[in-house]
């Protein structure tokens, strides 16, 4: 838009006119800015107030009394450090699991000649538009069968396989060019080694971001955990935080939840800055490149 | 998406035949390249067979059966959609489902197209308000939502005390049946908006330079462009915004459960929530499952008239119909 106003003339000129707007422009991005951070900033500014700040009338926003000690204490009490751990093993088998079974799936759909392959294919993404609210009871059935119940497996299991991951993978590949492949199997390269040694490789951009899509979503996932994970030894860092908050007495321990929040935002944010290349990518190209 | 995706599939189709292709499939020349492909597939095809094929056909079976988990299931055929039509706090969570996304989804859009088209232009600092306006959607929705509870206390809430600032004596947000689902579209879309706003703006950059100067060269104004070209080169981008957030917000579910638990007076359980606590509060996995089947059916409908209506706003939309 920008960059194309030419040839209107105006009682400034257009160097003025353009620096008025982008003045202008930068107003409204600051204000915008400032709603969208400032409840991040309330969570962490009131992380560190005591109970006597958090239900202080009219409120500060920077407390009166620091208490640091929040942190610990809401660490011990909603046992973090095991939802920690849950969480964080989790998040990493199903990422890996993910670009595995993506990958070599994804190869064998874009690379691999053989009957049905297209049939399957198009039941993938078909079946890709099923919302996941439809599979929640025959799936929890079948964890029940399975003696999944409140163990780690139900919630990493059945998202080891991903056809959205998949389509992604495929897409991908289908562009990497024939030459490179070909030469490798003049070589005496077998399937799996031209998977491992040329593909793989020049796939890392789509890796990335499938990752980072998936340790997010994976981190962050919260309905299915709440209905396979009822024992508190395997409840995942989302379910401590919401159940947190409901265990209070007389006074909601505002600051306490607020520190406890602060803890299980931070590995997703660190995540995002420092992937986000990728998951923008990852989110441009699932979008509009995505199908054509 | 996927009608683009299936048209590409074909590029390098086998040839087409019956048991005797497939039995050459796996005796002839290509004999490796076959086994390997399945070999490769398999994890992932087993994977999808028994996670996701499967309970997708159970689902059909446990709709038409009263199963409390405890004992046997009775087939009941239809009568669990009987049932549907006199539950009072179906329609109601049915009511709630429309009117949060028919709420959230446009002005959510509306919002996003407005900051994508100031971010689109060449300053500094843009990639840092994008960056700032994205964190909110990779936060967990369960914290984000932890945290606007707070903020929406009537108390000692932010937003009340803000409000009273400037001389307004906020309602109770989600204490109050009317301002409870106002409130949680608020949340969500201060949540959501991000991504919406991502597409659109690489949708915007993906507009060539030279329509710009072309249409001021032509003398129009900067209404007309944006009209003229922004606006028709934008479309492709709306539209996928457009299905994937309606989708997105029929499935809605941590928010409602975390800010709300769907109170007031059910004022904010939407179909999701009901259909949570059918089947995982009250052991009802029929009529759960029931539920389910009329969410997918809404979603499907509502999806499916999106694409029908695509090719009537939607530039270089192939419709395979038309």
């Amino acid at each position: 838009m920008a960059a194309a106003r030419k040839s209107k003339a105006s009682p400034f000129g257009q160097k003025q006119t353009k620096a008025l707007m982008d003045l202008l422009v930068y107003i409204v991005l600051s204000v915008a800015g400032v709603i969208f951070i400032l409840p991040f900033a309330w969570m962490v500014a009131n992380s560190f107030k005591d109970i006597r700040g958090i239900y202080q009338y009219p409120p500060t926003f920077i407390p009166e009394v620091w208490q640091f000690s929040n942190y610990t204490e809401a660490w011990t009490m909603t046992h973090f450090d095991l939802g920690f751990l849950n969480s964080a093993f989790v998040a990493a088998a199903v990422v890996l699991g993910q670009l595995f079974t993506a990958s070599l799936a994804g190869y064998s759909f874009a690379r691999l000649r053989y009957p049905g392959r297209d049939k399957i294919f198009l039941l993938y993404i078909s079946l890709m538009m099923v919302p996941f609210t439809v599979l929640l009871i025959p799936l929890y059935v079948q964890m029940r069968w399975f003696g999944w119940i409140s163990t780690l497996q139900a919630v990493i299991v059945p998202f080891l396989f991903t056809p959205w991951g998949t389509f992604m993978m495929r897409q991908f590949m289908v562009t990497i060019p024939r030459e490179l492949e070909d030469a490798a199997r003049i070589d005496g390269c077998g399937f799996f080694r031209t998977y491992w040694l040329i593909i793989l490789p020049l796939t890392k951009p789509a890796l990335a971001t499938l990752a980072i899509f998936t340790f997010v979503n994976t981190w962050n996932s919260f309905q299915w955990p709440l209905i396979v994970l009822g024992k508190p030894k395997v409840k995942t860092l989302p379910l401590l935080l919401a159940s947190f908050q409901n265990q209070s007495g007389m006074r909601t321990p505002w600051h306490l939840i607020m520190a406890a929040a602060t803890f299980v935002v931070i590995p997703v944010l660190i995540a995002f800055i420092v992937g986000q290349k990728y998951y923008v990518r990852g989110i441009v190209t699932s979008g509009i490149k995505g199908g054509g | 998406m996927t009608a683009g995706a299936a048209n590409r599939i074909s590029s390098e189709k086998p040839k087409r035949g019956g048991i005797a292709e497939i039995k050459r499939a796996f005796t002839g020349l290509r004999r490796g390249e076959t086994i390997a492909g399945y070999l490769f597939l398999a994890p992932n095809l087993i994977g999808f067979v028994v996670f996701m094929l499967f309970p997708i056909l159970f689902a059909f079976y446990i709709m038409l059966t009263d199963w409390s988990l405890a004992k046997e299931p009775q087939f009941i055929g239809l009568k669990n959609f009987e049932t549907m039509v006199n539950d009072r706090i179906f329609w109601k969570s049915l009511t709630n489902s429309f009117y949060y996304t028919f709420i959230a989804v446009p002005t959510g859009i509306f919002i996003a197209f407005w900051l994508a088209l100031a971010l689109n232009r060449k300053m500094r600092g843009i990639i840092f308000f994008r960056t700032v306006y994205f964190l909110p959607q990779i936060t967990l929705t369960v914290a984000a939502a932890t945290v606007w509870r707070w903020i929406y206390q009537p108390e000692i809430g932010l937003i009340n005390h803000l409000l009273e600032m400037i001389g307004i004596e906020g309602p109770k947000w989600i204490h109050n049946t009317q301002w409870a689902m106002p409130a949680v579209i608020i949340m969500s879309n201060w949540q959501g908006i991000g991504f919406a706003m991502l597409i659109l703006l690489a949708g915007l950059q993906g507009i060539p330079e030279e329509y710009y100067e072309a249409a001021s060269i032509d003398g129009a104004s900067g209404w007309q462009r944006m009209r003229f070209v922004t606006l028709p080169m934008l479309t492709p981008a709306l539209f996928f915004v457009v299905v994937t957030s309606l989708i997105g917000a029929f499935q809605a579910f941590d928010q409602f459960y975390v800010l709300t638990q769907g109170g007031p007076a059910q004022a904010t359980t939407p179909l999701t929530l009901y259909i949570f606590q059918n089947a995982f509060s009250f052991f009802k996995m029929g009529y759960g499952a029931a539920l389910a089947a009329v969410l997918f059916v809404i979603i499907l409908i509502i999806t499916v008239i999106q694409w029908q209506l695509a090719s009537r706003w939607v530039i270089g939309f192939d419709n395979d119909d038309n």
